[in-house]
């Protein structure tokens, strides 16, 4: 899981690469070419089923955790847990979750149109992802789901990388805390880089 | 001092059980957890009543037989403190203080507030032990130890097997257990020899056991009465990972996650 994770914070800041693009003031030219290199390059397309793979390794492998953590206590105390924990490690689970949710709305909006198994609304090409970001940022409930998703992200990758390093065994007294360190700062550049967009969007247009 | 307690009552490993609630009054603030629950046992038998049956031995906070899961936390309130080291000056005056038992699946209820630990001695017997006899005390510096290793197999061996870990742990994973024994063994010339197996062993007997997988959460290293540190999980991941991926002769047993 944390291995597969890793992989995930890559594909991560590659999107979040790509999607700030639609921040340049060029009438969608620089994201529209850097996605027509990420749809059409050979090596990329093999790369996207290794991305699916890790999607589906790290889901797969936290549902399985979270299902046998849950039945090692099959009596639940009474009085709720007061022992302090690394922040939002508890709820990695839930917040995974509402991730996942936004990844499904996500498929809906963008990767099924491109594969050609949603028809996309009238008037936007089948690989115009410029003209349907503008389109679905244009709805402030949309921009308000994916401000909210990207947040829960943020939470979700504050305790990733660190969490990554402590299972794969790396503890140093130097290195352990700028590992945290990074592992907030990455949280929150990846959770406030795709958040800039919707509120480009929505409060500048 | 007085006191509403909230207990978990429960005749025996069948028996459903449930949180009964009673009155305890003239408490000292000086008194220890177990001297007031002392205190609610004889005001019980005096009633003819079935008096709270809880783990004690040492009273002083070395031996690791006591437990309770007091006001959502093992150990109770106080940092670095067994619940017999924990006083009643700890709370405040008529406090509602709700006092469960261990929970874990690998740790069943016998009565009330008993629960079995003995998955952690299976642990233990699945390789928390060096196979040869390593003899007396050597002579100073014929078996050359590096002091941080010194200090932190010290430490790891500071571990009282309470289970508080598997107790505070959102999982019920004894992960801060066993690294606390993998740690203390490998860290030392006599241990290390055996580090490998050993790591494979006592992870295959956790997994086996019905315990949680750990999610790195660290509330165990927050509760631990000894505060045995993470650092030690860390080692266990490292000493498995290492065990299982590199190797001088292949090995059976099970792949974990």
């Amino acid at each position: 899981m944390a291995l597969a994770g890793v992989f995930l914070l890559v594909f991560l800041a590659v999107h979040l690469g790509i999607n700030l693009l639609l921040l340049a003031d060029d009438g969608g030219k620089a994201f529209s070419a850097a996605a027509g290199f990420m749809g059409t390059h050979p090596v990329i397309r093999i790369f996207e089923l290794a991305l699916f793979g890790g999607f589906a390794l790290h889901i797969a492998f936290g549902v399985i955790v979270s299902i046998r953590n849950r039945k090692s206590r099959p009596i639940r105390y009474q009085h709720r847990s007061l022992s302090e924990t690394s922040p939002f490690s508890k709820y990695m689970m839930h917040t995974g979750m509402i991730v996942l949710l936004f990844l499904v709305l996500h498929f809906i909006d963008f990767y099924f149109i491109k594969i050609g198994v949603v028809s996309p609304p009238p008037g936007i090409g089948r690989h115009d992802f410029y003209s349907r970001a503008v389109a679905l940022f244009s709805d402030p409930a949309y921009s308000a789901i994916y401000l909210f998703s990207f947040l829960v992200l943020g939470f979700h990758l504050n305790h990733a990388l660190q969490a990554a390093a402590q299972t794969l065994g790396l503890n140093h007294p130097r290195f352990t805390p700028l590992i945290k360190a990074a592992s907030a700062l990455y949280a929150m550049i990846i959770a406030g880089g795709f958040m800039a967009i919707p509120l480009r969007f929505t409060l500048f247009n | 001092m007085k006191f509403t307690l909230k207990i978990w009552r429960q005749k025996n490993a069948e028996d459903k059980g449930g949180m009964v609630t009673y009155q305890v009054d003239t408490v000292s603030p000086d008194s220890s957890f177990f001297e007031m629950l002392d205190q609610l046992n004889q005001q019980l038998i005096s009633k003819g009543e079935d008096p709270v049956a809880f783990d004690h031995d040492c009273r002083e906070g070395i031996c690791g037989t006591c437990s309770l899961y007091i006001n959502g936390r093992p150990h109770g309130p106080l940092k670095g403190a067994t619940t017999c080291q924990l006083h009643m000056r700890a709370f405040r005056d008529g406090e509602t203080i709700y006092v469960e038992p261990w929970r874990c699946g690998a740790f069943p209820v016998v009565k009330d507030l008993i629960v079995d630990r003995s998955a952690l001695d299976k642990i233990i017997q699945a390789g928390g032990y060096i196979s040869v006899n390593s003899g007396g005390v050597p002579d100073a510096n014929t078996i050359p130890v590096p002091k941080p290793n010194a200090d932190s197999a010290f430490d790891a061996a500071a571990c009282i097997g309470c289970g508080a870990c598997v107790a505070a742990c959102p999982n019920a994973s004894p992960m801060l257990f066993v690294g606390a024994k993998i740690s203390h063994l490998a860290l030392l010339p006599q241990g290390r020899i055996e580090a490998e197996r050993r790591v494979r062993q006592m992870v295959a007997a956790m997994d086996s056991l019905g315990f949680g997988f750990c999610s790195n959460t660290y509330a165990c290293e927050a509760e631990c009465p000894k505060e045995i540190k993470i650092a030690n999980i860390t080692r266990l991941n490292r000493e498995f990972l290492a065990a299982k991926l590199a190797a001088e002769k292949e090995q059976t047993g099970g792949f974990a996650i």
